[in-house]
């Protein structure tokens, strides 16, 4: 189901394991000389082994959501929408609602597109591979707030944009780049800030995806005449589908997420899902409503997956 | 290698120009990540002054001002604290639950093992920040509200599908002969684990781990929800924002930076078994 790949669940080759979960002898040693422990103990082992994930992502992961559910629409009097026609009167929730959802049709497509390029240029490294991969990684491990930071420090009105423009000569006056009625340059600097982080795991995706296509496919590509465009068309892109649909999945789900960027680089003069959300619950204190917000994230979210996961599926003849 | 056969096949004028492009744009995008970087290093190492001043200088003048005023502002020593504890929580949640899982994973098989994947694979689908609303009702509850284990139990969820899936990758690929031949020779299970699996498998189980860190050292929402009093630096500085002169919020972007650079050179060599193999 979700972001199905090699490996995963599958047989995994030259695995002496049987069905029954033992593992199977190896070649001319009798059973009781291997000492293997029993069948049905490695299958009891198993689940032990499972058991404190399993408990913990029901208790801490599962309910909770389910909890989200009925807050949302819970009451003093049992069902009520009251929260969702709270949430849904604020001013605030439709700018919040077309924020987000502009900014991960802008941030996501284009961060495919440089994630392809890094790739790519990735691939033809030979030397100091190594070091070009470590910088243009170092964003997977930078906060989204500190992110913003970084291009307030740039953006704002003493900042270094501003300096910059009056060295050049400009601007005589700093402009005030982030202003609330500016909301264009606003998302701007937010989609580049976005760019800038949260890149890196798009690339580290393809580059991994890059790295299992097997490299006859070219060489035969190229003998029947086929261009490096034609190439990238008809070998990269098609190989590179599951690796893709994880990244989309991945990112699409973070970028509705968008929260530290924005409070950081516009404070609230953008609004957005998880701003709201947040104003709701730790702000007004109204934690009924935050979850009616926080619902139509997870709704989104899990809609985005599920349309990647139909779009993009693996035809059934090309899986292994 | 694919250049190698580039090479054969390309006229030699057309080749030249091709590298010079990819040297290039991989300069240009070297520095599109650093110079951010960099400048708001600048920042932190000028003195406050300076930082609200226009226009501003590209070089630091090494003043500490800033760094001084950061380190003696109320709170800020308390947030840095709590961010390593619930941070290391978080690794110890997200190993020690994760771990076990993913050796089970790479090494039996049995009925709901499927089941189990899915509900790993599925957290990948939700706004994950988000459970902060519903465990912060759990953890009034439970008088675990604005303290670091609730926190830590929050950004354990986060963390935890990622150490089943990169243990289970990382068992995968320690051979299952290996055991076997401890077993003839003796061992228990336990041992063969302890004395030939563990040792082979350490290097990326700490790689996890320091990705379990940085997961929790970087996480905004739930801190900035689930905490009031006992605040990690992320939630000081978020819930703050308003009120911090801007040479505060520099030095504490800078102070959350300078640890992201020092943990991916870290995890430099695992980054694919982490985040390649463990993301499909």
């Amino acid at each position: 189901m979700l972001g199905a790949g090699p490996g995963f669940g599958g047989t995994v080759p030259g695995r002496l394991i049987d069905r029954r979960g033992t593992p199977a002898q190896p070649a001319g040693v009798p059973r009781s000389q291997t000492g293997g422990p029993h069948v049905r103990d490695t299958r009891i082992l198993a689940y032990l082994l499972l058991l404190p994930a399993t408990v913990y992502l029901l208790v801490f992961f599962v309910f909770p959501f389910v909890q989200v559910g009925i807050t949302a629409f819970a009451g003093p009097d049992g069902f009520t929408l009251r929260n969702v026609n709270a949430m849904v009167r604020d001013w605030r929730f439709l700018p919040a609602f077309g924020n987000t959802l502009t900014l991960v049709v802008i941030i996501v497509p284009l961060q495919l597109v440089l994630a392809l390029t890094m790739a790519t240029l990735v691939t033809r490294l030979g030397a100091g591979r190594d070091i070009v991969l470590y910088v243009w990684s170092i964003p997977l491990g930078i906060s989204d707030l500190a992110s913003g930071l970084i291009f307030l420090a740039i953006f704002n009105q003493s900042g270094f944009l501003n300096s910059f423009l009056h060295g050049l000569g400009l601007i005589d006056q700093p402009v005030n780049w982030l202003s609330y009625r500016n909301t264009g340059f606003l998302i701007f600097a937010v989609v580049i800030a976005e760019l800038w982080r949260s890149t890196a795991i798009v690339m580290v995706i393809l580059v991994a995806g890059l790295g299992l296509i097997p490299k006859a496919y070219y060489e035969a590509a190229e003998v029947f005449g086929a261009g490096p465009w034609q190439r990238f068309i008809k070998i990269t892109l098609p190989l590179l589908r599951p690796s893709l649909q994880t990244a989309l999945i991945l990112r699409t789900i973070l970028a509705l997420e968008v929260f530290a960027v924005v409070q950081a680089i516009a404070g609230t003069n953008l609004p957005t899902l998880l701003g709201e959300t947040y104003n709701w619950q730790f702000n007004l204190q109204d934690g009924p409503v935050a979850s009616a917000l926080a619902l139509v994230t997870l709704v989104i979210s899990v809609a985005a997956t599920v349309a990647f996961l139909w779009l993009l599926r693996t035809p059934e003849e090309v899986r292994a | 290698m694919t250049k190698a056969v580039f090479a054969q096949s390309r006229p030699a004028r057309h080749l030249h120009t091709g590298r010079w492009l990819t040297a290039a744009s991989v300069t240009l995008l070297c520095a599109w990540v650093l110079f951010p970087i960099y400048l708001i290093l600048v920042n932190t190492l000028s003195s406050p002054a300076e930082v609200s001043g226009f226009p501003k200088r590209f070089f630091p003048s090494f003043d500490f001002g800033s760094l001084l005023f950061f380190y003696n502002f109320r709170g800020v020593i308390g947030a840095l604290i709590n961010s390593i504890l619930v941070a290391s929580l978080t690794v110890v949640l997200a190993i020690g639950f994760g771990a076990p899982a993913g050796y089970a994973l790479a090494r039996f098989r049995f009925r709901g093992k499927n089941a189990f994947r899915i509900l790993v694979l599925m957290t990948r689908a939700f706004p994950l920040p988000l459970l902060a609303l519903p465990l912060a009702v759990m953890f009034i509850r439970t008088g675990l509200d604005d303290s670091v284990v609730g926190l830590a139990i929050v950004h354990s969820t986060l963390a935890l599908p990622f150490a089943v899936l990169i243990t289970y990758s990382l068992f995968t690929g320690i051979p299952f002969e290996f055991e076997e031949a401890a077993w003839t020779l003796g061992c228990s299970r336990f041992q063969a684990f302890r004395k030939v699996v563990l040792p082979l498998a350490l290097p990326g189980i700490a790689a996890s781990g320091v990705f379990a860190f940085v997961t929790s050292w970087n996480e905004v929402f739930a801190a900035s929800v689930l905490t009031i009093r006992n605040r990690t630096l992320t939630a000081f500085l978020l819930q703050n924002l308003d009120v911090s002169p801007l040479y505060l919020k520099f030095a504490g972007g800078a102070v959350l930076v300078v640890p992201a650079l020092v943990f991916m050179f870290a995890v430099r060599k695992y980054l694919f078994t982490l985040w390649g193999i463990a993301s499909r």
